[in-house]
């Protein structure tokens, strides 16, 4: 067995990293075949991936219409740019 | 170019009318500044600052772009000042590799028993809980060190390219990907403590 390969089947540390590299970004052939062989035989990593992907989710989930702003900051900004426009 | 100081602040541009800007934009561009940075005081400072960046710029407005991506493209560039700050300012004292070793036993690089991730007993289709979900995680990505909640907000919720963010914020690439992973690890078990 290659040393890459040892390491990984044990390292949670480095296949929660790998996890992370691959939603967000590439890992190569060789590191998706470690990381599968590491998830086949890890469950607590399978629950860090799923709960991993699911905060990506609830992260991006939110729209920009969940956020409202209140009507006195609204009527603030309208007297600040009066304001602004009237001063000369 | 001689009359232009004559047009000042007044100048009224025939493409635009910042009387109603409030009216029209100032909730999208709340909701747009307050996805990336889930701070209440600091979107609302970015919307006004927006607001009066485009009014002094308001003569350079040709009106070839609508006058909500104008203003959105002024306040997208505020948001990547303040997170360059915030990431500045927390440089220093970060060592990503030093911290929360604890995750991980550091010789075997297995999960430490009390880091253990446990299933969230959650239901993803069920919105409610989503929802309170959501707010918990908030919390959570206010407690980040000012960089690495950059980071992931670059990353997610603009989807731009790793490259694009360690050149804005000056990160190797190495170090972005260890954010990343340090990020995502606290996270988690922010929501573990704090889920239920």
């Amino acid at each position: 067995m290659t040393s890459a390969l040892k390491n990984i089947i044990y390292n949670c540390k480095q296949a929660t990293f790998l996890i992370e590299k691959r939603i967000a970004g590439k890992i190569t052939t060789a590191e998706t075949l470690q990381l599968r062989i590491h998830l086949a035989g890890c469950s607590v990593c399978k629950v860090y991936q799923q709960q991993s992907i699911l905060i990506n989710r609830v992260f991006v989930g939110f729209k920009n219409t969940d956020f409202k702003l209140d009507e006195a900051f609204k009527k603030t900004l309208t007297g600040k740019i009066e304001k602004e426009i009237n001063k000369n | 170019m001689q009359n232009e100081t004559d047009k000042g602040l007044t100048a009224k541009s025939p493409h635009s009318d910042p009387l109603s800007w409030v009216e029209k934009y100032a909730d999208y561009l709340y909701g747009f500044a307050m996805s990336r940075l889930r701070d209440e005081d600091v979107a609302k400072d970015l919307v006004q600052d927006t607001f009066l960046a485009g009014l002094q710029r308001l003569d350079r407005f040709e009106g070839n772009s609508e006058e909500k991506t104008w203003l959105t493209a002024i306040l997208k560039n505020k948001i990547t000042d303040f997170y360059r700050k915030r990431s500045a300012i927390n440089l220093k004292v970060i060592n990503a590799e030093d911290e929360q070793q604890d995750f991980f036993d550091a010789e075997s690089g297995h999960w430490t028993e009390k880091h253990y991730p446990r299933a969230f007993g959650l239901e993803a289709d069920n919105p409610l809980m989503m929802k309170e979900l959501g707010s918990i995680l908030n919390e959570c990505l206010a407690k980040l060190p000012g960089l690495w909640f950059s980071v992931f907000s670059m990353k997610h919720m603009d989807d731009l390219a790793s490259e694009l963010i360690c050149t804005e914020l000056k990160l190797t690439a190495a170090n972005f990907w260890v954010i990343m992973h340090r990020t995502k690890l606290n996270l988690r078990a922010c929501l573990q403590k704090n889920w239920n």
